[in-house]
């Protein structure tokens, strides 16, 4: 595996991009997803190996179809995995769990459901010991944190597109995850709401530091975001083309970050990387 | 003002919306940019019934006169130039004996209808006294454990009209039991579905009558022993039956095929088979649930005539075959407003439903 690392400052990273000394969260090792087809098996997947360390941050950037959100719904465990395996916290994972919690593209909320029923509906699985009080506080907690505050008992088709994808972060984080999966959760939104709801996201995430998968198409938003961004090779059989830790100070602005001179170098090595 | 707006989406929540753009005419609330959907709302319909009614008048005009120079040609042939002429002023007079026997006008059609209401009229005050000369007896009857004295009279339209409604009801609800719990486990396995497949295939298009007759088989014989009339049991039961398929299929197909995010959602959350089933999956299906269900209860009421036709079952169904047996002067006429009370009551079930589906459900959805 050939990583390049952009910034002198990283030259302490190993090759697959850790800092030995850290505490690994999630852990990919030589992944491989097989589609078996008529015309033989096409292998979406393979050799991916990704060490992520805990209260990391990580954003996955490639080329639509390279196989991104196949790897993310693998660890998510709604993909079975072909070869390798997926481990958090050293644990082989299997199937899915609230351990490792989904933002999806779409919000995917029950529509029938008030955002406070939606979030209540992971609370109530996570939480069974807790009093109904209790599980109430921590849903409304979160809906606040997304600022809802006054939205809890609206249903969730009256909610705009981007308030939805609000409730959608809420109930992921609610339910206390040890890693938040993230699927180009912002892919759907106009670029206002987006940045609103990166900023909100942040925010949270600051606060709860839960390691953090995601896909995005968007290198301004994996540069704001993540503390390394991954670049996948395109498929068939894509792996980790690249890694580019990105060494901004938390908690970060978008105006720091936009004014900061690293700001284009990163911006470049990320779509030179895509246009390759 | 509170209360208008309140009866406006009552009234479009029902899928009358047309009724509260009649009432913002009267009420003088209507804006001009609101002109041309009142034009297409109300006075389009409206024009189309006069067409309609128009239409109907000259059609029974023209096979009137038809029937009534055969008949004229008839007696020519048969009885010669008086008997004829006879005939011709029989015919003129307006005399029932000899009134042609065809489609008849919209204007006879409404006063069958009056007659109608007036034989209910006097039929409802029939058993009202009925009722009150027995009142004391039959008292006295249960008292001593007999059996109460009822009423055996000829049933009224409106009698009729009811007693059909319960068939439909009772037919609707045991189709609501089968189907939906059935429809729900053949949705959500797969092993289910190819045992159930066939026979959902084979009987589906199968004909109320032989549905009825199928029923006819099995249920004289489970009551053999009752002396109750098992009529009304076999119709609804056939009713039930023969509409059942649409919610079974609808109910099914919501089933298996709920939005995947969803499923992802339920699984990411492990939630258990129980809150899957309540919290996801009966939710998200419910529109086309109530789909299926919109279409067995028009269905059911179409059904139902034939059904009560064959079983004997007192209702309209009965009512129609009885008055082309009948082949009184007027029989024609009270045919075609039971034809008219079929269709109303059916469009007023169909948005019965509707109000209970944009009630229930998450999804509104709109009066076709």
């Amino acid at each position: 595996m050939s990583t390049t690392i952009a910034d002198k400052k990283t030259t302490g990273l190993l090759e697959n991009g850790l800092f030995p000394s850290n505490e690994v969260m999630l852990d990919l090792r030589q992944l491989k997803k097989v589609y078996p087809t008529p015309k033989g098996d096409y292998v979406v997947l393979e050799d991916l190996n990704l060490q992520i360390k805990k209260e990391e941050f990580v954003t996955i950037i490639g080329h639509s179809g390279c196989g991104k959100t196949t790897m993310l719904s693998m660890i998510a465990g709604l993909n079975p995995i072909s070869g390798g395996n997926i481990s958090v916290l050293g644990r082989h994972i299997k199937g899915p769990g609230p351990d490792r919690g989904v933002i999806f593209q779409a919000p995917s909320l029950m529509p029938w459901m008030t955002s406070l029923q939606n979030v209540m509906l992971g609370v109530n699985q996570v939480f069974p010991d807790a009093t109904k009080a209790q599980r109430n506080d921590i849903a409304k907690y979160y809906l606040q944190k997304v600022g809802l505050e006054d939205a809890f008992h609206k249903k969730a088709s009256d909610l705009s597109q981007g308030m939805q994808q609000r409730v959608g972060i809420a109930r992921a984080f609610a339910i206390k995850p040890k890693v938040l999966l993230l699927d180009e959760p912002f892919g759907m939104l106009d670029s206002l709401t987006r940045g609103e709801l990166q900023d909100t996201l942040i925010d949270i995430w600051n606060k709860e530091k839960i390691t953090a998968v995601m896909i995005t198409h968007d290198v301004d938003e994996a540069i704001f975001l993540a503390d390394r961004v991954v670049m996948m090779t395109s498929g068939p059989r894509a792996k980790i083309g690249d890694v580019l830790e990105i060494d901004f100070e938390r908690p970060r602005t978008r105006k720091a970050v936009l004014e900061h001179d690293d700001y284009y170098k990163y911006r470049k090595h990320l779509i030179d990387f895509l246009e390759h | 003002m509170k209360q208008s707006i309140t009866l406006g989406k009552v009234t479009k929540f029902m899928g009358l919306g047309f009724l509260s753009t009649l009432k913002d005419l009267f009420t003088g609330k209507l804006e001009k940019e609101d002109f041309k959907g009142f034009l297409r709302k109300v006075v389009v319909p409206i024009a189309s019934i006069l067409l309609f009614l128009g239409l109907w008048h000259l059609g029974s005009q023209s096979l009137y006169n038809t029937e009534a120079e055969f008949k004229i040609e008839k007696a020519l042939n048969d009885q010669g130039p008086e008997a004829a002429e006879a005939m011709r002023e029989c015919i003129a007079s307006g005399d029932i004996s000899c009134q042609p026997n065809t489609l008849p006008s919209p204007a006879k059609v409404w006063d069958s209808y009056k007659s109608l209401l007036k034989d209910h009229q006097i039929i409802s005050a029939d058993k009202t006294e009925f009722a009150e000369k027995t009142a004391t007896l039959n008292a006295k009857r249960i008292a001593e454990g007999k059996e109460p004295i009822v009423y055996t009279g000829r049933p009224s339209f409106v009698d009729q009209i009811f007693r059909s409604l319960k068939t439909v009801f009772a037919g609707f609800l045991l189709a609501l039991f089968i189907a939906v719990p059935l429809g729900i486990f053949i949705g959500l396995s797969p092993t289910l579905k190819s045992a159930f497949n066939w026979f959902i295939q084979i009987f589906k298009p199968v004909s109320p009558v032989v549905w009825y007759l199928l029923v006819f088989m099995i249920v004289k014989t489970l009551l053999i022993d009752s002396s109750e009339d098992s009529s009304f049991t076999i119709s609804f039961i056939s009713v039930g039956l023969c509409s059942m398929w649409a919610t079974l299929v609808n109910t099914a197909m919501g089933v298996s095929s709920v939005d995947k995010d969803y499923i992802n959602v339920a699984k990411v959350l492990k939630l258990g088979t129980f809150q899957k089933i309540f919290k996801v999956i009966l939710p998200s299906s419910l529109p086309l649930i109530f789909t299926g269900l919109k279409i067995t209860m028009s269905v059911g009421w179409m059904v139902l005539i034939a059904i009560e036709l064959l079983a004997q079952s007192p209702g309209l169904g009965t009512f129609v075959w009885e008055e082309f047996q009948n082949g009184a002067n007027d029989s024609n006429a009270k045919i075609i407003v039971a034809m008219f009370v079929i269709g109303i009551i059916g469009f007023l079930l169909d948005r019965l439903m509707l109000f209970v589906q944009n009630t229930v459900s998450f999804e509104k959805t709109d009066a076709i």
